[in-house]
């Protein structure tokens, strides 16, 4: 990444932010589109034969455009506000895994175990 | 601890001079943190769509509601604006103010745009009868989209008031701190958008 150059600007203006420059938000902008068309692309031609394998083509590409868009639009890196930033971004995905997928586990659980119902109301619910 | 305090007299419970930071210089991380606290919300709401999400009490499903081609238009007015945002900014890195006015009222047109076809979507929804009181389904779709459009709504609220902002005091140093937080504000609901189209609309159509 050439920010160097931009950086050096950026501190010159004593607020030490990284704003990244226009090519550094091209390169963001031309993988987004990638990343975005590949999987709309996908689904929207009936997806894979396999079920499996587009699904996990489709998180794949979205877990990689988050990374994008973290780098090159949110300047995300080890060294912003001395670190700060970083480990509370950890904390926040160590909290968003374990409550999502805690969630969905032991709803998925409840739903297997509970009382089969009537015919008659599983259309009311 | 000897090192560091050197006074000897009745211990001191403060210090003499408070530290002198520069105004500002805790708002940045401060934001992030607020960002984060945010995230938290739409994990919650990405949660109650997952176990809820299939629970359609025989309404419709997503294969006969959505449709992928106005989500594509939508991902891609979200993202033009995450990088005419980012060209305002760099403008702003050059003192530029003109241009930067320019390029955030473009990211301000793309973002309403995304409101427009977004509210056209659930203005259609509803008229199908897909309404939020429909289907558990329906409900948390309504709830996580709708939280989406409405931080998308107070973004362009913010926009339009730091704009006023600028072209009336100019780009001081207080506007530019307000604008990059806005700036992470923006880069961010697109982030939370890739979530929304991936787990919502693409995984409900396969």
């Amino acid at each position: 990444m050439s920010t160097h150059d931009m950086h050096n600007h950026a501190d010159a203006h004593a607020d030490g932010h990284d704003h990244g420059s226009v090519r550094s938000y091209a390169t963001g902008f031309f993988l987004s589109v990638i990343l975005t068309a590949i999987p709309f692309g996908l689904v929207m031609a009936g997806g894979l034969a396999s079920r499996m394998l587009t699904v996990m083509i489709v998180l794949g590409m979205a877990v990689a455009q988050i990374v994008v868009h973290m780098i090159y639009f949110l300047h995300m890196n080890s060294k912003s506000e001395k670190g700060w930033t970083m480990i509370s971004l950890v904390f926040t995905i160590v909290v968003l895994v374990i409550m999502l997928s805690g969630s969905v586990w032991v709803m998925y659980h409840m739903n297997a175990n509970m009382m089969p119902m009537p015919q008659g109301m599983t259309g009311q619910s | 601890m000897s090192s560091t305090v050197t006074h000897t007299g009745p211990r001191k419970f403060h210090l003499d001079h408070e530290p002198h930071l520069p105004e500002g210089d805790s708002t940045m991380l401060g934001f992030w943190i607020y960002l984060m606290s945010d995230c938290l919300i739409f994990a919650v709401l990405f949660a109650v769509y997952a176990v809820l999400g299939h629970n359609y009490a025989g309404g419709p499903g997503p294969k006969e509601l959505f449709d992928l081609e106005l989500v594509a238009l939508n991902t891609a007015m979200l993202l033009l604006s995450s990088i005419t945002y980012g060209f305002a900014m760099l403008e702003m890195a050059r003192d530029r103010q003109r241009q930067m006015l320019g390029w955030l009222a473009v990211t301000g047109l793309f973002g309403a745009a995304f409101l427009s076809i977004e509210l056209y979507e659930f203005g259609h929804l509803i008229h199908e009868g897909a309404t939020p009181g429909r289907s558990a389904f329906l409900s948390s779709f309504f709830t996580l989209v709708g939280t989406h459009g409405l931080h998308v709504t107070f973004g362009i609220i913010w926009l339009v008031t730091l704009m006023v902002q600028v072209t009336r005091t100019g780009l001081t140093a207080s506007n530019k701190r307000r604008l990059m937080c806005l700036s992470l504000f923006w880069h961010f609901l697109d982030v939370i958008w890739i979530g929304v189209f991936t787990f919502v609309y693409l995984m409900g159509m396969i």
